[in-house]
């Protein structure tokens, strides 16, 4: 099976975050970038798949020269190679027309199978694999929490806030995955290594047919106006229990009116 | 003025009547209702139009149905914006209807000006942002618990509307829907309280703690990513970064240490509460109100004087 993971570089998602003031992007340059964390649990099921079926497992990533970084990592868990689309143009784009982008390559990649994070820790928007369906005219089976393949055929158990729907379609497929799916394996020593010798195909605009005022700034179909920072919380009291300390915290409910 | 939509899946929740209560300030409220709702309640709060959209075509398959219809009503009707709810569903239908209308969207707004602008809290609720859709209409997920919902009486006309479903957004089938918690608590994103458990309750069965003062104070149950990846309480519940993003009137936080991994899904909620053995835990940097103490303790002790005050 041809598996392609999706694989987002985020600011890390423990440290401050923040909007650039030059033009409200988010702020990648000074902040500590990472794999989105989402993507290890697709990365990790795409290699289950191929462990059990057989086949290869590509990367790709949208994203600033800086990406390589999550790539060489994402790659240091076992796929096969990456496929790595930077253009200066993308600065700024919005997510429509980022699956624009995203749809484009996967279409040079024959893919049976995309698998992708449910959401990422920057936007978390979780619009991607469903855009990319829509764009690829295949079936989006998101939110899975697990995933069994048969031969072309894909059942996937879609977390809801009930429960979980069932849910079923061939190949060709996105399929998003939530934390719950696996536990991404830690890259080992052999495994570092030999992902700085695995190939990284560049891709750029011109490469996809897509002009750049289609995409970035200039083609967004949204933009942020505005951007401050929240006044962050105080800490209010604090009290130690000393065997009353349900009874305050109930004294406490009552006068904000909650009991 | 011109038409709004609102889009109610799965009945009339909360967060339906709050996009109601946004949308009369956007224009005329008609709702889009895929499946059954209760179209007494959507007039009571401003739909005066109700376009309702069942069957098989659309109950039987994931999402891709119900883009089309709507992507279909909006090029008939023109409508000023479109409001769908912040749900896991409702984004992945604005995602879709956005490529198919060539659309901007946005997503989590708390909040929706007149022309359209829209207001999200990101990173963490440590920033605001307001933005809008430059191509095309308003086309904005709306997250629960954003607005007091304010009913405005109007008698809702219901009409059908034709469903029709291309082979190509029937790929994936729905098998089987599996409910496997429901009792009487509120939807956790919905609740006005949410009682969250984390590591420290130390095991699933302790959680029934927990439950116990949520159901006390008729509050939501959550958890954190420690105690649902620890196996004590299943991952829907879960409140955080990579969890729910939960903003209640009440947000009691009972053995947890408060990392920002958690601080993500909770800290624009109105009031916080916490208790912790721990008097360093981060968690009291946010709380309005915290106890220092054994949770064992102090919450069956607050339990207790719940029922007597009752």
């Amino acid at each position: 099976m041809n598996i392609v993971v999706l694989v987002k570089q985020v600011p890390d998602s423990g440290a401050e975050r923040t909007l650039s003031p030059s033009d409200n992007t988010v702020e990648r340059a000074s902040a500590n970038n990472v794999i989105n964390e989402m993507d290890e649990y697709a990365i990790e099921e795409a290699l289950k798949i191929k462990e059990e079926h057989g086949g290869e497992v590509t990367v790709l990533t949208m994203g600033p020269a800086g990406a390589t970084e999550s790539i060489r990592k994402a790659l240091s868990m076992g796929p096969d190679k990456a496929v790595h689309i930077s253009d200066d143009a993308l600065h700024g784009s919005c997510a429509v027309a980022t699956s624009k982008v995203l749809a484009e390559a996967l279409k040079t990649l024959n893919a049976d199978l995309i698998i992708a994070g449910a959401e990422s820790t920057d936007g978390r928007v979780q619009v991607m694999p469903h855009m990319l369906a829509e764009r690829l005219g295949i079936a989006a089976l998101t939110g899975a929490r697990k995933l069994t393949v048969d031969g072309s055929q894909l059942t996937v158990e879609r977390q809801t806030d009930e429960g979980y729907e069932v849910v079923t379609a061939a190949t060709p497929a996105v399929v998003s995955v939530w934390d719950t799916i696996n536990e991404p394996r830690y890259p080992s020593f052999k495994g570092i290594m030999a992902a700085k010798k695995k190939p990284v195909q560049a891709l750029a605009l011109a490469d996809l047919g897509i002009s750049s005022d289609e995409v970035g700034t200039a083609g967004a179909t949204s933009a942020v106006v505005e951007f401050s920072k929240r006044p962050p919380r105080s800490a209010g009291t604090k009290v130690t229990d000393e065997g009353d300390g349900g009874a305050q915290l109930v004294a406490y409910l009552a006068t904000e009116k909650f009991v | 003025m011109a038409e709004v939509l609102v889009v109610v899946e799965n009945g009339v929740k909360k967060v339906t009547l709050e996009m109601l209560t946004i949308a009369r300030g956007l224009g005329d409220v008609s709702a889009v209702v895929f499946g059954e709702a209760d179209t007494a309640k959507l007039g009571e709060y401003g739909a005066s139009k109700v376009y309702a959209a069942s069957g098989d075509d659309v109950d039987g398959y994931l999402v891709a149905p119900k883009a089309a219809v709507l992507a279909d009503l909006v090029r008939e009707k023109q409508p000023a914006a479109v409001l769908l709810a912040s749900t896991q569903e409702g984004k992945e239908i604005a995602g879709r209807l956005a490529v198919k209308l060539d659309n901007g969207l946005l997503t989590d707004a708390v909040e929706v000006a007149a022309d359209g602008t829209a207001t999200q809290v990101v990173f963490a609720g440590s920033g605001i942002v307001k933005s809008k859709v430059t191509r095309g209409l308003p086309i904005v997920t709306i997250r629960p618990n954003s607005v007091t919902p304010s009913p405005s009486p109007v008698d809702a006309a219901v009409s059908s509307i034709e469903v029709n479903v291309a082979d190509s957004d029937k790929l994936t089938k729905v098998v089987e829907r599996v409910v496997e918690q429901k009792g009487s608590r509120p939807e956790l994103t919905e609740a006005g309280i949410v009682v969250s458990g984390g590591r420290g309750v130390g095991n699933a069965d302790n959680f029934k703690l927990v439950e116990e003062l949520a159901d006390l104070l008729g509050g939501a149950v959550g958890a954190s990513r420690a105690a649902v990846d620890s196996g004590f309480y299943p991952h829907q519940f879960q409140v955080g970064q990579t969890g729910k993003t939960v903003s209640p009137q009440l947000y009691v936080a009972l053995g947890i240490s408060g990392a920002i991994q958690h601080r993500a899904g909770m800290q624009t909620s109105k009031t916080i509460v916490a208790v912790n053995k721990d008097a360093e835990a981060p968690i009291f940097e946010l709380a309005d109100y915290g106890v220092v103490g054994d949770l064992f303790k102090v919450v069956p002790q607050a339990a207790d004087e719940i029922r007597k005050r009752k």
